[in-house]
Parts: C-alpha cells; structure tokens; sequence
C-alpha cells in the first residue's frame, strides 16, 4: 500500500510541477489541482497509512491506538481540499480575466516573441 | 480565563472578521456607511493592539506569554493563540499601517472595484490572526485567509497589468502554500504535534533517523516562508505585483514581507535555539546568504527603476533581504536592531507607496521612463535655463509638502541620519561588531559579518542615488509645472506615518530599550512555552 500511494502521489506532483512550468494559463491551473491533490494524499500518509480503522472512538470504550487511526492529518487534509478548492475557483477566474483582457492564454498576457 | 481583559486577544481576529461580512451584505452604493463601518473597525483593532501591547509590556508579560485557548481546550490539543511583546508589538504595526492606508485609499480608491472595504478588512484579519497564531496549522489558515484577500486586492481596480501581475502571484502563492503543507505535515508526521511551543519541547528528542525528516520538513516550511518574505531568489514575484497593485494597497502589504520575517524569527528561535541540540541555528546561514543576495539584488534594482513604485517595491525587498540575513545571524542585540529597522522600515515604504501616486500625478504617463532614459543618453543641449528667470519660480504649497515628504521617505530608506532609518542600521552595525551576548561565532562567520556590513551600507547608498536622482526629476524638473490636486485625505496618512518615524527617532532611546527587552524575551523560548504549557509533564512521543 504504501508503494502504491508513493508512487501515486510521485506521479500527480511529478505531472503537476511539469504542467506548471507550461506557457498556458489552463495548463497552470491544472498542474496546480494535481499538485494540491499529491499533497493531500501526502498529507495522510503523514497520520500513517492504516486501512479499515475508524479515526474516532466508540462510545464506552476505552481508547486503544492500535485500533484507531489518527484524526488528525484527516481534519487537516479536509480543510486544506476547501481552501485549495476555492483558491482555485478565484485563479480560474483571473485566468477568464486574463483571457479577456488581453486576448491571449498565455501566462504573460502576450505570446513571446521568436 | 474568566476576566474580560484575557478575552482582548481573540478581539483583532474576531472584530474583522465580523465587520468584513457585515460589510458584504451592505449595497456598494451605501459607501459611506461602509467606510464609517471599516474606518471604526480598524481604529477598534489599533486601540485593542495598544491595550494588549501595553498588557504584554508589563511585569506580567516579561515572564511569560499570555495565552488565549480556543474553546478552551488544553495546549497541545487545541489551537491557542498566544501574546507576547513581539506580536503585540506586530499587531500594533498592522494597526497603524492599516489606518493609515485605509484613510489615503477613502479619497479615491476604495471606488475603483466592489467589496474593496470587505477585502481590505480580511486581510487585515489574516494579518492579526498569522502574528497571534501558536499552532502552525492554524497560521496556513490565516495565511490563506490573507492571501485570498490579497488576491483580490491585487486585482482591486483591474485593468491589464494588475490582471497579468496578480496572475503570477496567485500562482506563486499556490505554489508556496503547498509547500507549507507539505512541510506542516512532515513535522506533524515527525513530531506528532502542531503546536508551535509543543514542537520547541519535543525537538531535542527527536531520533536519530527521523532528524532528516524533520530537517526536510522543516527546510520546505522556510522555502514557503522566505517566498512570502521575499527573499532572493524567490522573490521575482513580489516587484511585479507591489508595483502594479493600487499604491493604497501596495502600501498596506509592506506589512506581508515582514510577515514572513516574523514566521521566520518567530520559528527560529522557538525551534532552533540553543535548546535543541545538534539542529541549533538550522539554516541560519542559508538565510544570511539569501538575505545578503536579496539586498544586493534590491539595490541592483533600485538603480535600474525607472518608475517610483518599482522604486518603492525594491525598497521592499532591500529591508526583507537586511531583515533575513540579521535573522540569520540571529543575537539578542541584532534581533533588537531588526525589530526596530521593521518598525521603521514598515512605516516608511508604506508611506512611500502613498506617495508615489500623489508624485506620479504631476507627471504624464511615460515622464519616468523619458526621464531615465535622457539621464542615459545625455540631456545638456536641451537646457539653456536662464539663470534670472530661473531664481523667481514660485514652488507651489502642494509641491513644497510632496517634496518633503518625499525627503524624509529617502532618508528613512536609504537610513541616513538623522531619522530612524539610520538609528535602525546603527544598532544592526553595532550588534554586528560587538560580539559580547552573540552566540558561537566561528571565524568564517566574522567574515561574513563584515560582509554584511558592507552589503548594509552599500545598498544605502544606492537608494540615495536612486532616490536623489528620482526626486529630482520629480520635483525640480518638471518645466510646465503642473501641479497635482491632492487632497488633505490623502497627504494626512503619509504625514502621519512619516511623523511617527520622525518620533521613532526622538524617542529612540525608550524603544531602542523596548526592542532590546523584546529581543532579550525571543531569545529566551521558555517563557513562550511556558505561557503555553504551563507544567512540562507530557511525555515526549
């Protein structure tokens, strides 16, 4: 499991970082989704990767860490999918802006010279 | 916990906060009301800052930090926010830059888009938060809340520029936000805890095989931080997008460059002192070196500007590169000096982007670019001034005041006498040459401690010339004399913030010691930890 998450977070940050480094603006704004989504799931694999236990306790039981997961890095990782989710929703409106005003997707308003 | 003078501290988050979605329902065409709403919400925030400032001058304050638990669970578990002289004394600053920039953007420029009052008020929220913050994932939450706010502020007027600017800092910020995730979430994997004063407790028994972990976690929370605080080479955002934001607002995120320095410090000593054994003053020389290349890089810049608010955003990055590298060399009396240079510095650069509006209004759009260019290619045929004509001009009021005002910005950037610019570099230079308090300072560091020196004055002396060569191509050249209608609204803040470096200096002597003392407390973390967790009985993971 923990490969198959190494490898799975390697891909989208390694595929993020290079869509980023791209010239158009739509380009970017994926590359910053695919890099959010790697460090979410990073994020996790931080609380240590357990499958099949509840992050909270049962009523009238005493707590026992081998049986739960860590609550924590899930809280975390919930608030950080709404704000990249909305930080994201603000940059596709600037890059519509951008589009508009300057009649060109490229990130610099303009297609470089050659 | 039950006396209503402890609730103070959740007041500069809570009172933005409601003010600003208040503001969000009320009709953009009721600005009068809006204005009134923010202008006594910040006046409120100011007033509580000087409360709580003077509370956390006291005796009481000098022990231990005051702390204020969110819904009152115990340190380590919940998020508290915590006071001491630092962050009161940020708060303070934020306050007044905030009144300040609020007051100059009421002649004009809070009608240049919607929701100007609302944005302006949750940055400020953002700020207040980030300075009060004890836990590190609750300060990524306000520093997108600021960042959010700051997108949009970016944005405040429109227009090509601004839209292409504010483009790549939103991307940047993205970027660094993830960053800071990433580095949050390796500490919290490392040491099990969020809790800044937590961390400070459990990070000398770290295990030998997860120090490298925690290194690196460490190591991408500073990447994130320095992109913020502006420090070569990550800093190529921050020119483009100070320079094309409205100058209001420009002016007000002089205070986010220090934001990242007080992370920075904050984070330094808490994590990083002498305390931790074999990661004390981890990165610190990364940070003299970046800060030192980030000053030269500002200085190279300023020479090159050729308009005043590019001027007036490498003048940012000069006070973030000097503020870095004394972080980095980090002793009680440097941090004392830097801690007075922000104030300082803060001050001034954000009256200096006020300013550069007012100076740019006499001017037709391309003046400075003509300017510089005559300046490279030679001017002298052209003028053939006589000299008699030339003793009867009349400068007008407007003029007289801008230029002075412009004067003293110069001075208290480039840090000559006799402002608080240059008390500012004097006590940095001093706490560089004497080494009495310093921490273990190996030969190779005096080096760069005369390097730093020299780095320091140099970069003073570029912003005379470019100040000098700017001012006077702005106020002793401009041959058909058009004077630019400025309003009391608007020349009242600059003067403000300007007399209050001009009482910096004047009182040197009771805020050098303030600052000193502050300094003396950051050094010492366990009073921080202290104020947080009051009995150091948790186990250690």
């Amino acid at each position: 499991m923990e490969v198959v998450l190494a490898i799975g977070i390697g891909a989208l940050a390694g595929s993020g970082v290079w869509l980023l480094l791209r010239p158009r603006t739509y380009q970017v704004i994926i590359g910053l989704s695919l890099l959010s989504y790697a460090v979410n799931l990073f994020i996790l694999s931080m609380g240590r990767l357990r499958s099949g236990v509840p992050p909270i306790l049962d009523p009238g039981e005493a707590g026992d860490l081998s049986r739960y997961a860590d609550p924590v890095p899930q809280a975390l990782v919930l608030t950080a999918i709404v704000i990249s989710f909305a930080v994201t929703a603000l940059f596709l409106v600037v890059l519509l802006a951008s589009r508009g005003l300057t009649g060109s997707d490229h990130v610099d308003g303009s297609e470089p010279e050659s | 916990m039950s006396r209503w003078v402890d609730h103070l501290i959740i007041l500069p988050v809570l009172m933005p906060l409601v003010a600003a979605a208040v503001l969000l329902v009320i009709d953009e065409r009721r600005r009068k009301t809006k204005a009134a709403i923010s202008l006594v919400t910040i006046t409120a925030c100011l007033a509580v800052a000087l409360l709580l400032l003077e509370g956390a001058s006291g005796a009481a304050g000098l022990a231990r930090s005051a702390v204020y638990r969110l819904g009152d669970w115990p340190a380590p578990f919940g998020i508290v926010l915590v006071l001491d002289r630092l962050s009161a004394l940020m708060l303070v600053l934020t306050g007044v830059l905030a009144l300040a920039t609020l007051v100059f953007s009421l002649a004009s420029w809070d009608r240049a888009g919607s929701h100007f009052f609302s944005l302006f008020l949750f940055l400020l929220m953002g700020l207040n938060g980030a300075f009060l913050t004890g836990d590190l994932f609750n300060l990524f939450v306000f520093f997108e809340i600021l960042l959010a706010a700051s997108y949009g502020l970016v944005l405040h007027g429109s227009g090509r520029a601004r839209v292409r600017a504010g483009m790549h800092y939103i991307a940047i910020n993205l970027v660094a936000s993830s960053l800071f995730l990433v580095g949050v979430s390796l500490v919290y994997g490392v040491l099990g805890t969020l809790n800044m004063a937590d961390v400070a407790l459990r990070v000398s028994t770290i295990a030998d095989g997860d120090r490298l972990l925690f290194e690196a976690g460490a190591a991408i929370l500073g990447v994130a931080f320095l992109v913020k605080a502006g420090m070569w080479p990550l800093s190529f955002w921050l020119t483009g997008a100070y320079s094309a934001a409205a100058p209001p607002v420009a002016a007000f995120f002089a205070i986010m460059t220090k934001l990242g320095f007080y992370i920075v410090l904050r984070l330094s000593l808490l994590v990083f002192g002498p305390e931790a054994g074999g990661l004390a003053n981890f990165g610190s020389a990364w940070l003299i070196a970046g800060g030192t290349a980030t000053i030269i890089f500002g200085s190279v810049g300023l020479l090159a500007a050729q308009d005043l608010s590019r001027l007036a955003s490498y003048s940012v990055l000069i006070s973030a590169g000097t503020l870095l590298a004394t972080a980095g060399i980090g002793d009680a009396a440097m941090t004392g000096g830097a801690l007075f240079y922000l104030v300082s510095s803060t001050l001034s650069i954000g009256a200096f982007f006020m300013l550069t509006e007012l100076v740019a209004r006499s001017r037709a759009a391309g003046a400075d670019v003509l300017a510089v260019t005559m300046e490279a290619y030679g001017d002298d045929d052209e003028e053939e001034v006589d000299e008699s004509e030339e003793v009867g001009v009349v400068i007008p009021g407007t003029m007289a005041i801008l230029g002075l005002s412009f004067t003293v910005c110069a001075l208290l950037i480039a840090g000559l006498p006799p402002l608080s610019g240059f008390v500012a570099k004097f006590l940095i230079v001093r706490a560089l040459f004497d080494p009495a308090g310093s921490v273990d300072i190996g030969g190779p560091i005096a080096g760069v401690r005369w390097m730093f020196v020299a780095v320091l004055l140099l970069s003073g002396f570029a912003a005379v010339i470019a100040m000098a060569r700017a001012g006077i191509r702005s106020f002793w050249l401009p041959l058909d004399g058009t004077v630019p209608l400025v309003r009391v609204i608007e020349i009242a803040p600059i003067i403000c913030l300007l007399v209050l470096c001009v009482l910096l200096t004047v009182f040197a002597g009771p805020v050098t010691g303030f600052v000193e003392a502050t300094a003396e407390i950051l050094h010492v973390p366990s009073g921080y930890v202290e104020g947080v967790i009051p009995s150091r009985s948790f186990p250690g993971p």
